[in-house]
């Protein structure tokens, strides 16, 4: 490599100088502007852009709940409710952070069907998608130590059902969970980690979504036809074209976003959280935010205390394996149609969990869990390696100019031809 | 974001500046109008705006002594001037100075004065309310940190601060209580 000034061509002379020492704006005019992007993106790709956007939205809240919030058992609740009573534009801080985590996950839920949908995650995409699993992880730990911060009694029990299936690990189990209350039970010292953690983690996803982007620009963008542009017919300038399609889809995030905020601030929420933590009075119901009720029907499937454990965080654990469990080369479900019915069935399976972790643990809501449960690892372990093998996939296109364009594949001969190695 | 976007035709140059202006402008007023609430939101909150008045008792205080109070965590000094130190306040000619303001302007009742107390200059604790306290070549109060001297009426006589010692909004109760705030 050579050392000295970076060769810029930004026009601008101040901006010119700059850019020759350091290149950030040839850098974001490459990664953003120029960046050649598959012509046939459909709205499923306006979710990472969202997601980025919803990230900002949440640190920037955040900063300033957390100016009002106080940490401490006896004033944490208290200093929640005059942030919404007292503080200026307090309501609105908190309803677009607390509603703010529900579009989060609707968001990113998307983001990974999309994925899933169009196989994102097959080479050479396989860390850019394990990058991702390891930011929805890193969300799910975040939002849950959040709800535990206005210490009302869904967060109290919330954290006191979360931290105890840490116990069910043989020998280490309730070394672990000591940890994590840094005492005996849920306490003072729990809620002071809890809101350090919080705090620190959304930075640790903006770096592990720099990563994400970092592998997303080697690799490319996959598209819907799941095939790679072969030549500049076959993408677009980033800008204009994408962050046109990007601001439109955000208009309508944004107005998702308002109608919860303004509208249905509570919607999301339980009401229990609205009553101050009581360490000696469970709520009846108790049950987790939304948007992790399917996981938590997955753990209440299961009638032993491990293995409903290992079973909850196998359904996450086996994403990052996925791209192993699917062999098929090809990538779109739209040129699959068994895979295609199996996701489409799993889907519903994942809305049906969501469905049943949010009723109380009795028939027929425990069964229904349980076949669905079953489903859901039945699709990764069992239906996709068997279809890699025995599936015959539909013709590709030739490339993604002649399909978007006209002409579709060729007949015969594409057909014809070896499948593409997409 | 809003660069040109390669518009070739020449008339189509003027509608694509028209479309960039018409975006970048929503995108500023969209941008303000959401930052507002984040500012907003670092201003005193309504129960500290509630916390704004302080009830003093002045029976207690004798004449030529002096107490300091707490309003909206700010030190309050409350004198009750002996004959001589309203006089000399009252004698100080208007063009001595630095800030002129007659001691009649800076009270309501005789012998009372009350003031913020603290320095114009950069916000240190003027010394003086303790009768061992050094209180400057005018008899009122000495700001130890840059050396301002302040009068028997809270003026500024000497050193770097720019202002009088401020006088708080306040209000009689009664012959013996005041309100401030
Ligand atoms: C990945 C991004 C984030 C997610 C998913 C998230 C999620 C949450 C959730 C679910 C709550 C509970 C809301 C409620 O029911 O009241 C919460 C509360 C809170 N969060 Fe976050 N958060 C994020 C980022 C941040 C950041 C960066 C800060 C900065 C310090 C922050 C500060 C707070 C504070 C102070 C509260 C307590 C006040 C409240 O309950 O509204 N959060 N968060
Ligand atoms: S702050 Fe009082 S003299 Fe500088």
């Amino acid at each position: 490599m050579s050392i000295g000034l970076h060769n810029s061509d930004i026009p601008n002379p101040v901006l010119r100088w700059i850019d020759q020492r350091m290149p950030v704006f040839t850098m974001m005019q490459k990664e953003y502007g120029s960046f050649p992007t598959p012509r046939n993106f459909n709205y499923f790709w306006n979710f990472g852009a969202l997601a980025m956007v919803n990230l900002v939205i949440m640190i920037a809240t955040g900063v300033f709940l957390a100016m009002h919030y106080t940490p401490h058992t006896s004033m944490a609740f208290d200093s929640v409710e005059r942030i919404m009573r007292d503080v200026n534009y307090g309501w609105l801080l908190r309803y677009v952070h607390a509603n703010g985590a529900s579009m989060f996950f609707i968001v990113v839920y998307v983001h990974i069907w999309r994925g899933m949908y169009y196989g994102s995650y097959k080479a050479p995409r396989e860390l850019l998608w394990m990058l991702g699993v390891v930011i929805f992880l890193l969300m799910m730990a975040t939002a849950f130590m959040g709800y535990v911060l206005p210490w009302g009694q869904m967060s109290f029990w919330g954290a006191t059902v979360i931290t105890n299936l840490f116990s069910a690990f043989p020998v280490v189990g309730e070394w672990i969970v000591q940890l994590l209350w840094g005492g005996f039970s849920v306490d003072n010292p729990t809620l002071n980690r809890f809101f350090a953690l919080h705090y620190l983690l959304p930075f640790v996803i903006v770096g592990v979504v720099f990563l994400h982007v970092v592998a997303l620009h080697i690799t490319g963008s996959n598209n819907p036809l799941g095939i790679e542009p072969k030549g500049p017919q076959d993408t677009l300038p980033f800008h204009p074209y994408y962050t046109a399609k990007d601001s439109f889809g955000l208009v309508i995030y944004f107005i998702v976003f308002a109608v919860l905020v303004f509208f249905a601030p509570n919607y999301l929420g339980h009401p229990d959280n609205y009553i101050p933590a009581n360490p000696l009075v469970t709520p009846a119901h108790i049950v987790p935010e939304w948007y992790f009720l399917p996981f938590y029907a997955i753990l209440r499937a299961v009638p032993d205390k491990l293995g409903g454990v290992l079973l909850m965080f196998g359904s996450i654990a086996v994403l990052f394996v996925l791209p192993w469990l699917d062999g098929s080369p090809v990538r779109s479900m739209r040129f699959r149609p068994i895979a295609r019915i199996a996701f489409l069935l799993w889907t519903v399976a994942f809305f049906v969990l969501l469905y049943c972790g949010g009723k109380p643990a009795e028939e027929p809501y425990v069964t229904i869990s349980r076949i669905a449960a079953a489903y859901y690892f039945a699709y990764f372990l069992v239906i996709l390696p068997l279809l890699a093998r025995l599936e015959k996939p539909l013709p590709l296109p030739e490339s993604i100019a002649r399909a978007v364009l006209g002409g579709g594949p060729l007949p015969g001969g594409a057909a014809a031809k070896p499948m593409e190695k997409a | 974001m809003a660069a040109s976007g390669g518009a070739t035709a020449s008339e189509g140059t003027p509608r694509r500046d028209f479309l960039n202006l018409v975006t970048a402008s929503f995108a500023a007023v969209g941008v303000g109008a959401v930052a507002w609430p984040f500012i907003a939101s670092m201003q005193p909150a309504r129960d500290v705006l509630a916390l704004a008045s302080t009830d003093v008792d002045l029976a207690p205080i004798a004449a030529g002594q002096a107490i300091t109070v707490m309003w909206r965590g700010k030190p309050i000094f409350v004198r009750s001037r002996t004959p001589q130190e309203i006089e000399a306040a009252r004698a100080a000619p208007l063009s001595e100075l630095k800030d002129p303001a007659t001691d009649q302007s800076r009270i309501q009742r005789d012998p009372w004065l009350i003031v913020i107390g603290i320095c114009t200059h950069l916000g240190c604790v003027p010394l003086g309310q303790k009768p061992t306290d050094p209180r400057g070549d005018y008899g009122g109060w000495f700001c130890p940190c840059h050396g301002s001297h302040y009068d028997t009426s809270g003026r500024i006589r000497k050193g770097p601060a720019p202002l009088n010692l401020a006088v708080p909004p306040y209000a009689f109760t009664s012959d013996t209580k005041i309100r401030i705030g």
